[in-house]
């Protein structure tokens, strides 16, 4: 028997976390022909892919980063492709609709707060260029008839849109695992150690080995990467979200704080806490949600709310994403954000196949977590 | 309404359901000085055993039976012990703060309590086989509330089916009030009689026994009973029109219907006590989830205490007791009594759970409903409000969805109004059975609130701090 | 599919279903005086439109989801008959309106 040393790893790719950073990039890999264990943890688990509120997003994205809101763009360009390429694959319709999306303000200055902080956007040198504009009240309600009075006005990107999340989640495990992917529940990573040609990782269950690594466990990434020379520095921040019965479609573009679902159900969110891993919801958080969702809709009103929620963002320092590659471990990758719905097509059809092929392009070093590495101050 | 707009917006003590446990409860916390608010769903005291016990248009005694008009002299104790009692009342939210959000025509309030004893009760055990949803089939339980509440009783064909005492119960409540009942599909497994045996001395010693074989000659000596029934299908457009179903190896039988009343005993009423977060664990006798609680019915989360069927089936007289004991160390807790008084108070009411107790486990394992009747197959739906099929549950398992809750992520089973009220039991042995392992190692839903809807006007009504502003607010 | 017993009288309370005069008695849920009334289902799920009824009678299921005053999707088992009120079966999802 050969020592474990030296056999030669059953997968190309082990990607450890199966949220939906994980799986896209899995489906990707896959789609690349790599062979793909996904290793992942149970039933209960910190799980912001089973929470998150849907939306594929590019307004407001990437003040402080232009290469962000770049990424960003070039994913929601990707997203078509993605939900046909899903639908194809695995009859399963993501939901993906691309209409424009409204972000509202409920007075002048918040009207004034939001164009202040899209001219920053937009003026920051090498920012990608892409349509967006402010509307006053009745230009809004032109789009969207149900807007109540206290609507002073809002931004309007014809490329946001939104899609069914967890039919997102869903179908990337099929499709991965269609194309060969092994997906591992309960095999929660304890420990890795880089070896020759690859690595090993000991889980919950006992031990894998694999050409390369991808760490997308989300918060998970914190404790996993200092294993592989890499650095993950996120925290937790809770959204707390609330939910509607299922209603007859009244909303023709999802607003960044509102959408219905295909399933006619109502999506209100959503909140930015500081709350460590505390996921429970609170009535004094989810009240400003409702409160603000009847300013902007009043007929929501009689709308029964069947359930919150409360999911843990998975935040960097700077609250852009992290795509690294190890200087020391070669072969080990780290993928982090809080855009795992937004992303997902930068990830299965731009990321995965750079992870394929080994490194990561000069074009991705401004993800670097090393971008934190202050020097220190006199 | 006026009755809330005099709540102050705390107290020591809240009771949460006015069955046997809650009004037991209450009534036992008030007596020893405790300021105590019972919060309660239903316009009138009494929970589902004692349904409208102050007010039901059944007043030929008999109909209803000496078990129930039991309930009375819990209501009238309730009523002179200082108590204050909230009717019409959806409790929808309880924090570990101790925090309580309930709902009172059509307005929300809070109201903030330092301990909170949940008493509510239990539901009937899921029954999901084809046709389940179909209008005319409702459960045993939902036919004996038309009964206590409304003096309804069925007519026309009508076929109970299942197993449990509450099925012969309602059989017997039927006939002595002049219904008629085409035919009993007693669905308990044979095999349970043998399971059970070893606990029948214990039954045999216990206050049920007389009154059960009493009320099953009753029924059997005026429906035809149809043993050992199996495969039970329900068919029609757009109600119910016919039964399907197996005795023993017998060929498939066809009835008519024109409704159909199942049953297959009842589970603790789990959501809110869920919701809060209160530990829960697998109960392999009575196939279900019951809560961690300690002998005075104190939940994992020191606040709340968890009386009655709600913390795990054991009938009405030993839910009052289990209320009596919460009340007992709460009134302590609350610096009200020392311990020795409620050790010593406690003494009657544990002497009376152990001789209530004595025929449970016969129980528990006589009326064990049929796998098949628990874990559904095929098209047949597990989750009413999605319209979630058992084979979809099994192909997400195959996915790798290995519990409850990545379940609901990919399927939505357990996303509708009910909360997973209905299907929960269903889904987690759905999965268990799939997958080859115990329930006990799948859980369960973990729930949210709201656990029962409240319009957004409702909830948009309440406080909202500057930081909770903060938090939602965003340039 | 339901009668009522011949006890001693209780109230009457006149309400509408779809638009229908019934008679209920006081006491009655929404749900018991649609049952009393004939009504088996009383609404179209709001997933396939398949028809719905009464189930739990306890508040539990929300299969007996209804239009009450103008206001969709309340359970009948935990609402009682008001003189006057207004019940309306329904179909598919609540439409909300302005």
């Amino acid at each position: 028997m050969p020592a474990p040393e030296t056999s030669p790893p059953l997968f190309d790719v082990a990607v450890v976390g199966g949220g939906l950073v994980g799986t896209a990039i899995a489906w990707g890999l896959a789609r690349q022909g790599q062979r793909v264990a996904v290793l992942d943890e149970g039933d209960v688990a910190i799980r912001p892919s089973r929470g998150n509120f849907a939306l594929v997003w590019l307004q407001s994205k990437g003040l402080g980063m232009p290469a962000y809101a770049a990424w960003t763009k070039h994913s929601t360009d990707l997203w078509t492709g993605l939900a046909a390429e899903l639908r194809e694959e695995t009859g399963i319709d993501v939901a993906y609709e691309r209409r424009g999306g409204f972000q509202l303000a409920l007075s002048e200055a918040e009207v004034a707060a939001r164009a202040a902080m899209q001219r920053r956007l937009h003026s920051q040198p090498d920012m990608v260029v892409y349509p967006y504009e402010m509307l006053d009240h009745d230009a809004v309600a032109r789009m969207l008839p149900a807007i109540g009075p206290e609507v002073a006005g809002g931004s309007y990107c014809p490329l946001d849109g939104h899609c069914n999340s967890l039919r997102l989640l869903r179908a990337l495990h099929t499709g991965m695992q269609r194309r060969g992917a092994r997906y591992l529940p309960e095999h929660r990573v304890e420990h890795i150690d880089p070896q020759a040609g690859g690595f090993r990782l000991r889980h919950q269950k006992g031990e894998l080995h694999a050409g390369k690594l991808v760490l997308a466990s989300g918060i998970g990434n914190a404790r996993l990467a200092p294993m592989v020379g890499l650095a993950a520095p996120v925290r937790p921040q809770r959204g707390q979200i609330v939910v509607t019965e299922r209603l007859r479609p009244f909303l023709p573009y999802p607003v960044a704080t509102i959408r219905q679902t295909d399933d006619g159900t109502v999506l209100l969110g959503d909140s930015q806490e500081e709350a460590g891993l505390d996921d429970s919801v609170g009535s004094e958080v989810t009240a400003v949600i409702a409160d603000r969702a009847v300013r902007m809709f009043p007929r929501l009103a009689q709308a029964n709310v069947v359930r919150s929620w409360a999911a843990l963002r998975v935040m960097t320092p700077d609250g852009f994403p992290i795509y690294d590659e190890s200087q020391t471990a070669p072969g080990a990758f780290l993928a982090t954000c809080h855009s795992g719905v937004t992303l997902a097509a930068s990830h299965a059809l731009a990321l995965a196949p750079m992870l394929a092929g080994g490194s990561l392009p000069a074009q991705m070093r401004a993800f670097t977590a090393r971008r934190f590495d202050v020097p220190p101050t006199a | 309404m006026s009755k809330t707009a005099a709540l102050n917006p705390s107290c020591q003590l809240v009771v949460i359901g006015a069955g046997p446990a809650g009004l037991a409860a209450a009534t036992t916390a008030a007596k020893l000085g405790v300021d105590t608010v019972l919060l309660d769903e239903q316009p009138a005291p009494g929970g589902q055993i004692y349904r409208a016990i102050t007010e039901t248009p059944v007043t030929k005694r008999s109909i209803l039976g000496m078990d129930y008009w039991h309930g009375a002299e819990l209501v009238t104790a309730f009523r002179s012990s200082g108590a204050r009692h909230v009717p019409g009342t959806t409790v929808w939210s309880v924090t570990r703060e101790g925090e309580i959000g309930f709902s009172v025509g059509g307005a929300a309030r809070l109201i903030e309590a330092e301990r909170i004893i949940l008493a509510t009760g239990a539901q009937e055990r899921p029954f999901p086989i084809p046709g389940w949803t179909l209008p005319g089939v409702m459960t045993a339980g939902a036919a004996q509330i038309l009964l206590k509440a409304s003096g309804m009783v069925a007519e026309g064909r009508v076929v109970l089916a299942g197993t449990g005492p509450l099925l012969w119960l309602l059989a017997a409540q039927y006939l002595r009030a002049g219904g008629r009942i085409v035919t009993v599909l007693d669905t308990t497994p044979p095999a349970n009689r043998r399971a059970a045996l070893p606990y029948l001395p214990n039954f045999l010693g216990s206050d049920y026994l007389g009154a059960g074989i009493a009320l099953l000659r009753e029924v059997k000596a005026r429906v035809p009973v149809i043993g050992d029934v199996r495969s039970l299908r329900l068919l029609g457009e757009n109600r119910v029109r016919e039964v399907v179903y197996q005795s023993g190896t017998a060929p498939e039988r066809r009835i008519g219907a024109d409704l159909v009343l199942l049953h297959q005993g009842v589970v603790p009423n789990l959501n809110l006590a869920n919701a809060i977060g209160c530990r829960q664990e697998w109960h392999e006798d009575q196939l279900c989830f019951v809560p961690v609680i300690d002998a005075w019915g104190t939940s994992s989360i020191e606040r709340v205490a968890i009386a009655g069927d709600g913390a795990g089936i054991a009938g009405a007289r030993i839910a009052a007791e289990r209320g009596r004991l919460a009340a007992l160390e709460a009134a302590h807790r609350l610096g009200r009594i020392d311990a020795y008084r409620r050790d010593a108070e406690a003494v009657a009411p544990r002497r009376a759970i152990t001789r209530f107790d004595k025929g449970r486990r016969f129980i528990d394992l006589m009326y064990r409903p049929r796998a098949e009747h628990r874990v559904p197959q095929g098209d047949t739906l597990a989750c009413r409000c999605e319209e979630i099929t058992a084979q979809q549950i099994v192909e997400a398992v195959k996915l790798g969805s290995t519990g409850p809750n990545q379940m609901k992520s990919l399927l939505r089973c357990g996303m509708g109004p009910c909360q997973g009220r209905l299907c929960g039991l269903t889904i987690t042995e759905l999965i268990a059975s799939a997958r080859g392992v115990s329930p006990a190692d799948v859980g369960y839903f973990r729930l949210r609130p709201p656990i029962k809807p409240i319009t957004l006007a409702e909830l948009a009504s309440l406080p909202k701090s500057e930081a909770a502003v903060q938090a939602v607010v965003r340039g | 599919m339901f009668r009522r017993l011949p006890e001693p009288a209780v109230a009457p309370v006149s309400i509408t279903i779809d638009g229908m005069p019934v008679e209920a008695r006081e006491g009655d849920s929404v749900a018991a005086a649609l049952l009393a009334a004939g009504h088996a289902r009383c609404r179209s799920s709001s997933v396939s439109d398949a028809p719905r009824g009464p189930y739990c009678m306890m508040g539990v299921c929300f299969d007996c989801l209804v239009e009450i005053d103008g206001a969709a999707n309340r359970q009948a088992c935990m609402v009682r008959v008001a003189p006057g009120m207004r019940v309306a079966t329904q179909d598919g999802r609540r439409e909300l309106r302005a």
